[in-house]
């Protein structure tokens, strides 16, 4: 099952190598990682994605705890959140596909942030699926190039990650 | 006033109480070096190869209640302490290692002498630092010691850049430190430790497993207090022999894959399962799949990532273990506690007819020496009070197998990481803790070639160590698997070439000795102990076809031993 799991973290050098480390060492996978710091400069915070049985996610989020420079973790699996996104896709525009490409974005509530001749590009916010749809919904042979955020999460309601 | 970053690490080391540092000088310690002539509060121990700096730390550290303390340079100095780092690592070893590295101006430019030791020792390490400013040496130095030797304990690595070991501050040694995003568990839930000794009240037939965590937390005494007053059967894993006195009745042997019979029988027909410091390792269970298939079990350890790792358990307990036995004491003393006597003394009646087999009786009547026979001897003439180092393979498990310990921290072996070449420099660092003891290194000809130049190191010391060599001209325990797994292909498992190890200790100024008749081994080993000042290398040459019983082959149950 796929797991996310937000990492509280000293922003210090090397920390992001220790959670890298541990997970090819002892063989977690890892579907997406995003780290930045937070409105306090001395945390950083982690937003991983990753498959596995409940006991490997279990194992996962102890031995993220064991890192020294591990403040909290939490699986937000766990309860109700939300998850985001963020995905720039540059597509081959031309003739009249121009037209309908912007309205295949108005329909995924994309934005056209950038316009040349041949491309536009599009970008796009949203669950991993969503942005998942809209490129099958492009069609293959007109994307000339993605790039994803990897996701972004954080828990419904007044619940909060912090020190 | 001001100090240099090199006196500041000397320092450190001075208000931590360090008696020793074992390591070896190089170009990027060099001002650490030279701090070191200018004092005499810390000693330090030159050894002939960093390897072994880390494993005589650890060794002392194996055998105190202290951590171990290593120095090396950059580069290869560090890559090669990379051995014993690991070792430490594997067995929850507190042991601080510092090492030199280039001047920071010069890190990531391929310097001569640089590696990125912060990167290499990232895995095999409970913490590293790398110190980028002298005004934060000494606030690192106690953080590394306090992660060292606190929670689960293990190494940390302290990475000092040459010019930061230059440099002056005001030295200002902090009293205590707090690390936010580290705060160890030490009681553990009141509420689990109810259920868990109502659960083992309830037992019919309980079994009590202990590790290497009861030795590390000094829970021995509580640990005897609580076998004694349950009155049920204990067994120790290969870390955690002597934590609860072998001599006594209620002790079953070691577990796991060369365990006894009686105690990995009780182990896998248990219906309560005790699991106290322990980790569920490989070579304790078994085939996971068949591990102790009709039992509730109860786990006590320090470090939740233990905790149902490979085996999934019923009551898990975090925290010190010497604090929560003492709770379950409290408990287990403070009401009548009724436990099921009659189902405990018919548990009994069926392992005291476990243990009737035997299983570690071995030929007596041999022309050659039997390996266990010497061991046995060992522990006779020391009167089972040696401290015990040993390297890895057959030897280490018959030293584990018959030399009965009474009490914790007498038995140095490196068990996780399995690293041969363990056992000499350990013996080092355990002589230098206890200089008036009797320290015995039981070992392979194998393994003692993979230390050996400290021969050197215990001459300059004066380290009158015992090396008890089993010398059977093979890698016994390859030869042994080969043996029974793969039709007697004895695939580059002989020991040629092997050198004359009496003259070898005479070469480097201490006294050989060849044992070859069973006959001469007690007189051998006594002359040996008589020659208290001196080391004393004991090359018995023993009878090459013996192999290691009982054995749980791969992929088999506890149940599943093979015997002789």
């Amino acid at each position: 099952m796929l797991h996310i799991i937000s990492v509280l973290l000293e922003n210090e050098a090397g920390t992001l190598s220790r959670v890298a480390g541990l997970f090819s060492a002892r063989g977690y996978n890892i579907e997406s990682l995003t780290v930045a710091p937070t409105e306090d400069p001395s945390l950083s915070r982690m937003t991983l994605v990753t498959r596995g049985t409940d006991e490997i996610v279990e194992q996962i989020t102890k031995q993220l705890n064991k890192l020294i420079d591990v403040v909290k973790v939490l699986d937000l699996s766990d309860g109700p959140h939300i998850e985001r996104e963020m995905m720039l896709v540059k597509v081959q525009a031309t003739g009249d596909g121009r037209e309908e490409l912007k309205r295949l974005a108005d329909i995924f509530r994309g934005r056209i942030i950038d316009v040349c001749p041949s491309a536009y590009t599009i970008e796009i916010t949203g669950s991993g699926e969503k942005l998942d749809s809209f490129i099958a919904a492009l069609g293959h042979s007109k994307i000339l190039e993605t790039v994803r955020s990897g996701v972004s999460a954080i828990s419904r309601g007044d619940k909060s990650l912090r020190v | 006033m001001e100090l240099t970053g090199a006196e500041i690490v000397i320092r450190c080391l001075k208000e931590e109480g360090v008696e020793y540092v074992f390591g070896y000088p190089g170009g990027a310690v060099l001002h650490i070096y030279d701090a070191i002539y200018k004092q005499e509060d810390v000693k330090h121990i030159l050894v002939r190869h960093e390897q072994a700096a880390t494993h005589a730390a650890d060794g002392y550290a194996r055998s105190t209640e202290k951590p171990g303390v290593v120095l090396v340079t950059s580069g290869p100095g560090a890559t090669n302490a990379v051995t014993g780092i690991a070792t430490a690592y594997m067995d929850s070893i507190p042991m601080v290692v510092i090492t030199g590295q280039v001047p920071t101006t010069m890190i990531g430019n391929d310097a001569f002498q640089e590696v990125d030791c912060v990167g290499i020792t990232r895995p095999c390490v409970k913490h590293n630092f790398l110190v980028k400013d002298v005004a934060d040496i000494a606030e690192t130095l106690k953080k590394a010691f306090y992660v060292a030797t606190s929670g689960r304990p293990g190494p940390v690595v302290v990475d000092i850049p040459k010019d930061v070991t230059a440099l002056k501050t005001e030295f200002h040694y902090p009293k205590k430190v707090s690390i936010r995003s580290y705060n160890p568990v030490v009681k553990g839930h009141m509420g689990q430790i109810k259920r868990a000794v109502k659960l083992m009240l309830s037992a019919k037939r309980p079994m009590i497993y202990t590790g290497g965590g009861v030795v590390l937390d000094n829970a021995s005494k509580e640990l005897t207090d609580l076998v004694q007053t349950l009155g049920y059967p204990i067994t120790n894993t290969l870390m955690g022999l002597g934590a609860y006195p072998a001599t006594d009745k209620q002790f079953l042997g070691m577990l796991g894959m060369h365990g006894t019979y009686e105690a990995n029988m009780s182990m896998h027909n248990c219906d309560v399962l005790i699991a106290i410091g322990a980790r569920f390792d490989d070579r304790v269970t078994g085939n996971i799949e068949k591990f102790c298939p009709t039992a509730k079990i109860i786990h006590v350890d320090i470090d939740p990532a233990s905790i149902s790792k490979s085996v999934k358990v019923d009551i898990p307990i975090v925290g010190s273990v010497k604090h929560v036995i003492d709770d379950m004491l409290r408990i287990l003393k403070d009401k009548s506690s009724k436990k099921d006597e009659e189902a405990i003394a018919s548990w009994w009646q069926q392992i005291e007819e476990w243990r009737a087999a035997d299983c570690l009786k071995f030929d007596t009547s041999s022309e050659l020496i039997k390996p266990q026979m010497v061991v046995q001897k060992l522990y006779e003439i020391t009167l089972g009070d040696a401290y015990v180092t040993s390297d890895v393979g057959q030897h280490q498990m018959w030293a584990a197998q018959y030399y009965k310990f009474d009490k914790p921290r007498r038995w140095i072996n490196s068990g996780g990481l399995g690293t041969m070449g363990f056992g000499l420099p350990a013996a080092m660092g355990v002589q230098l803790a206890h200089p008036n003891e009797t320290v015995a290194c039981i070992t392979g000809e194998g393994s003692i070639q993979m230390c050996i130049q400290e021969l050197s190191t215990c001459l300059q010391y004066s380290l009158p160590i015992k090396v008890v060599a089993l010398n059977n001209r093979y890698l016994g325990m390859v030869r042994q698997w080969q043996e029974f797994f793969y039709q007697k292909r004895y695939s580059v498992s002989y020991m040629e070439a092997l050198p004359d190890f009496v003259k070898l200790a005479d070469a480097y100024g201490h006294v050989g000795m060849r044992i070859e008749k069973p006959g001469d081994v007690e007189g051998a080993l006594k002359e040996a102990m008589a020659l208290k000042d001196r080391l004393v290398f004991m090359d018995f040459v023993t009878d090459q076809t013996e192999n290691v019983y009982p054995m749980i082959p791969a992929g088999a149950g506890l149940n599943e031993m093979i015997l002789v």
